[in-house]
């Protein structure tokens, strides 16, 4: 018999029941809920005279729908404010922790469950947010539900679930200088297509994977649902438990101890065997940039957007003239001296300190472009006052950025955080697809530094012609 | 859940590949608490212009597809955000089945757990209901779900996959909650083992 993946490995400890022609009856370590996706659960709950389970295994915070900009959200003309309100209720009745935006842990979902330690290997992490696969950066099996799972989940602390396949994604060797990893899954997503991924796991694996940080990590399994699978993951390390030593819901003492010895066993094994496997050569990567309406429509940033010719696919064809008709691009066009209108650094894939630190070193001492409206949204209030610390905030600002609060922001657009319609937008979010960022804005995702070195620009170029 | 068995209803064609749940429910109609309302956001931009008057080239908006109880569209449908909306757009518009080549799998879960039948079929198979129900949109497909197939007015069978349990749980309106639940000792004991 041939060994275990990690996926497998964390499967495993986690089905309850399992009768034969039935799914998993899958157990849920940490859930996550925030104000957009769960108000219809609640209610459920309360329709069936339920209660939630496991209270302390629910977290929940606030940054889907709420200003980023410094405003009283009760008296923020948006339905937010219901939502805000709503959940607040929802929180007190059942019993659950909440970070509230009037509180300092607050912030994007997927950034504050790390920060606080509740993130940890061989987890099931499950939140009504398909960027949950964020946490499997850790080793943990981490997905999106919808609201009516989020309602299974708080009365049962169980979801059904059909067991997926797995992909293994291989990525040996360095990345090159003003290659981040954020050019690594937008190159994968390229190569394997924007639902590629349905059906499977991915665990990511190999030299170039095993040298990133954290937040490198989360980077990267982040967009896994970019690149169609519900869930990335990465094997736990020295690294993954530094990361998480001394956080406020970390295991301590001896239970930390234990808690290491049984993380060091979420690797998978070497006579493993995956469903798929898929190569990615990390010396040859470029920066990555996106032209059309789906985060697999991407190129390196010195190559050209593909013309039909060179297109097998039909269906591949048919999307691309119509993602360019949209983005108001051609055929064969280079995207290095594309104009850009608006420039979002933050959300859930690149909202993070070590991204604004990236970003702030590119931008610093330079101003933005005079067509170019900029904005920084830090991840979580965490993420804000670390950079504030640091001075990060006055090299954004003096150099013509908003200095904004946490939240999910221009990463959809659900606030009044938008772009116009027909603008050009350089986002470091994780979708361009039509309308996302706002009604008519057509969205260039890349890496924090190419974000930064576009709203200098005004324009897209290599980010390694601006540093060195 | 309303349950499904049988269908026979006309089509709507979408010809699109890639479509994404922001496109069939802008984030803008999310702020809602409850899931009334949604199918007057479905589609909202391909649906209205910026002005809100109804584009006469979405499909939506043709008389000749008015009633259509079937969506048919391209590869990789219902793909990005997890938002349960999409699919309350969907149903509460009048949609029973979606038909398509390939669903995300997020979609995929949450159509199961409204009633809504989704069906993977080849790629060539609904690159040809797509040209018929354009050309002859009275037409009306019949799906049954017992039989896991799909029959066309000329008597044409198309037969689909699905999961015995979830199709089990369809017919006969079923959610998760209730079988999840007739498992709690199983929980139970679950919780009470050691974690490490």
């Amino acid at each position: 018999m041939s060994g275990q993946t990690l996926f497998e490995k964390v499967w495993d400890a986690h089905v309850v029941a399992q009768e034969s022609g039935a799914p998993a009856i899958l157990y849920v370590d940490a859930h996550l809920v925030h104000e957009v996706t769960s108000p219809q659960a609640f209610n459920m709950l309360r329709a069936r005279n339920l209660t939630v389970r496991r209270p302390d295994r629910t977290f929940a915070t606030m940054d889907h729908a709420i200003p980023t900009r410094d405003v009283d959200i009760m008296l923020w003309p948006s339905d937010a404010a219901i939502q805000v309100r709503t959940l607040r209720q929802n929180c007190e009745q059942f019993g659950i922790t909440l970070f509230d935006i009037e509180g300092d842990v607050q912030g994007i979902v997927h950034v504050v469950g790390p920060e606080m330690g509740i993130t940890q290997p061989g987890m099931t992490i499950v939140c009504g947010d398909s960027h949950t696969s964020t946490h499997g950066a850790f080793g943990a099996l981490a997905f999106g539900i919808g609201t009516s799972e989020v309602g299974h989940v708080l009365a049962t602390q169980c979801l059904l679930q059909q067991k997926p396949k797995t992909m293994a994604i291989n990525v040996e060797g360095e990345l090159g200088f003003g290659v981040t990893a954020k050019d690594i899954i937008l190159a994968i997503i390229a190569k394997n297509g924007a639902g590629g991924g349905a059906g499977y796991v991915f665990e990511y694996r190999g030299s170039a994977i095993r040298n990133l940080t954290m937040a490198n990590r989360m980077t990267i399994c982040n967009m896994s649902i970019e690149g169609g699978a519900r869930a990335g993951m990465i094997a736990p390390d020295e690294t993954t438990f530094d990361y998480i030593k001394g956080r406020p819901y970390a295991p301590q003492g001896e239970e930390w101890d234990r808690a290491v010895t049984y993380w060091r066993t979420l690797v998978t094994d070497d006579d493993a065997i995956f469903d798929r496997e898929l190569d990615l050569d990390a010396n040859q990567l470029a920066p990555m940039v996106t032209y059309g309406t789906n985060p697999g429509e991407g190129i390196p940033v010195t190559g050209h957007i593909p013309t039909v010719d060179e297109i097998e696919d039909a269906a591949v064809r048919r999307s691309l003239i119509s993602s360019l008709e949209y983005m108001g691009l051609q055929q064969g066009q280079k995207m290095a001296g594309q104009p850009v209108d608006v420039v979002f650094i933050g959300s859930c894939t690149n909202g993070r300190i070590e991204d604004l630190r990236e970003a702030a070193a590119v931008v610093k001492g330079r101003k933005v472009a005079d067509t170019v409206w900029g904005i920084v949204v830090p991840g979580s209030k965490a993420v804000k006052s670390q950079a504030e610390a640091e001075g990060l905030d006055r090299i954004f600002s003096e150099a013509g950025f908003e200095w904004r609060g946490a939240g999910c922001s221009m990463c959809l657009a659900m606030n009044d955080d938008k772009a116009g319609a027909g603008k050009y937008v350089a986002s470091t979010s994780n979708r361009n697809f039509r309308g996302r960022q706002g009604p008519g804005a057509r969205s260039f995702l890349m890496s924090p530094i190419m974000a930064a070195a576009a709203a200098v620009n005004g324009r897209v170029v290599d980010v390694r012609e601006e540093i060195g | 859940m309303q349950p499904f068995t049988t269908l026979t209803a006309t089509a709507m064609p979408l010809r699109m590949e890639n479509v994404d749940t922001d496109q069939i429910i802008p984030a803008k109609f999310l702020t809602a608490v409850t899931k009334d309302g949604m199918g007057d956001g479905l589609f909202s931009w391909l649906r209205y212009d910026d002005k809100g008057a109804p584009r006469p080239d979405f499909v939506l908006n043709q008389p000749q597809f008015e009633g259509a109880e079937v969506l048919i569209a391209g590869r990789n449908f219902g793909s990005g955000s997890s938002r349960e909306h999409a699919v309350w757009a969907l149903t509460e518009y009048g949609f029973r089945a979606v038909i398509t080549p390939g669903f995300a799998d997020i979609f995929y879960n949450n159509s199961l757990k409204n009633g809504l039948l989704p069906i993977t079929l080849p790629e060539a198979t609904v690159n040809m209901l797509l040209d018929l129900v354009e050309e002859e949109p009275e037409a009306t497909i019949r799906i049954d779900l017992d039989a896991q197939e799909v029959t066309l007015p000329d008597g044409q069978r198309f037969g689909f996959a699905i999961d015995a349990f979830r199709k089990h749980c369809l017919l006969n309106g079923l959610d998760d909650l209730g079988y999840i639940e007739s498992n709690a000792a199983a929980i139970d004991a679950y919780e009470a083992r050691p974690v490490y």
